[in-house]
């Protein structure tokens, strides 16, 4: 079977598993990219409840003013900790690009291997999917560090209008990341099993998806939620 | 070079059945991406400490320009948006657009945004 064939799941398949589909195209691609836009709608929906609820808590802390008594029991400043926020930011976007790696490496897996450290790094999917993994944890820590703070400082989901809508969009978002990071887990655990090859890379492609689709949405959220005062 | 294999490589696949259109990206385009979208980061950061242009009307609109750029800065080239077949765009786009209107729509019709007054508090 070609490489291509693999890819699309559409051809000359010698077990019979993946018959030839109407549009041509593979349905498991078609279907991340539906599931995606159903995503986009669930997201939309929370990162409109926070909006509009933005600025209409009645107690403290809020994310951008400080907060004075009588609002809150002892002056709070600005709670939302843009430094780290940054950094996290920073982290998730060069995990999209370790996974865009991860996918060239196994689209490439069968070429023959090239001389040269940095050529050869390149062709390493075990490398770019551990290094995609590793960045999405830490994303993960930051969060923890983030919500952590938060609560330390008298924010929690029950405090007020932007706690609630706060915690249920940030909370959602690193619920997927961590069904992302279990995603890449299983397709390093293929790795070492069996090595992935250019017919696997199909499946690498969906977690691919998945996984920038994560680092969207946190774009929206960074600069909807962190930035815009 | 590595890039140089990844042409070689996209040269034998089949482009219809894999819904590929175009070329993918080669390993030094993600680079680049990776660079330009970092480069964003910082601007938007940047900004975000500037006193003057934060209470300007420039500052949420450059935000909002700025988050769209990188939003599809990742969709056309990491999610190989541009270079895939139309079908896997429509059903993106679609419940996109439909996400976006739904988001403005509730603004409007819970005061956040009221026509000729721009954003309100």
């Amino acid at each position: 079977m070609s490489h291509a064939a693999a890819l699309s799941g559409v051809q000359d398949d010698p077990h019979g598993e993946h018959p030839a589909t109407s549009t041509g195209l593979d349905n498991k691609k078609l279907a991340i990219w539906a599931f995606i836009g159903s995503e986009c709608m669930l997201f939309a929906s929370l990162i409109s409840t926070y909006l509009i609820y933005k600025g209409r808590s009645v107690v403290g802390p809020y994310p951008h003013e400080a907060c004075n008594p009588p609002n809150c029991a002892v002056p709070l400043k600005a709670i939302l900790n843009i430094p780290v926020t940054s950094a996290s930011t920073f982290v998730l976007l060069m995990s999209s690009l370790a996974m865009v790696l991860a996918l060239a490496a196994v689209e490439n897996a069968d070429q023959p291997m090239p001389d040269g450290f940095g050529p050869r790094m390149l062709r390493s999917s075990k490398l770019w999917l551990w290094m995609t993994a590793v960045l999405g944890v830490t994303f993960l820590g930051f969060q923890a560090y983030e919500f952590t703070s938060f609560v330390h400082e008298g924010l929690t989901i029950r405090t007020n209008l932007f706690g609630s809508s706060f915690f249920t969009l940030t909370g959602f978002h690193g619920a997927h990341v961590t069904a992302g990071v279990l995603w890449l887990l299983t397709l390093l655990a293929i790795d070492y099993r069996r090595g992935l090859k250019p017919k696997d890379a199909i499946n690498v492609d969906l977690a691919a998806l998945y996984w920038h689709f994560v680092d969207v949405v946190w774009i929206a959220i960074f600069t909807l939620v962190y930035l815009i005062k | 070079m590595a890039h140089d294999n990844a042409h070689e490589h996209h040269a034998n696949v089949d482009h219809t059945a894999m819904g590929i259109e175009k070329e993918h990206p080669t390993w030094s385009t993600y680079w680049k991406v990776a660079l330009i979208l970092t480069l964003i980061t910082v601007v938007e950061v940047w900004i975000y400490y500037i006193p003057s242009f934060v209470a300007s009307r420039g500052f949420v609109p450059t935000l909002l320009i700025l988050s769209a750029v990188k939003f599809a800065t990742v969709v056309l080239f990491y999610m190989h948006l541009r270079y895939d077949h139309r079908l896997f765009r429509a059903v993106f786009t679609g419940p996109l657009i439909i996400a976006m209107t739904t988001i403005v729509a509730l603004l409007f019709l819970f005061g956040h945004l009221r026509i000729g007054a721009g954003a309100a508090g």
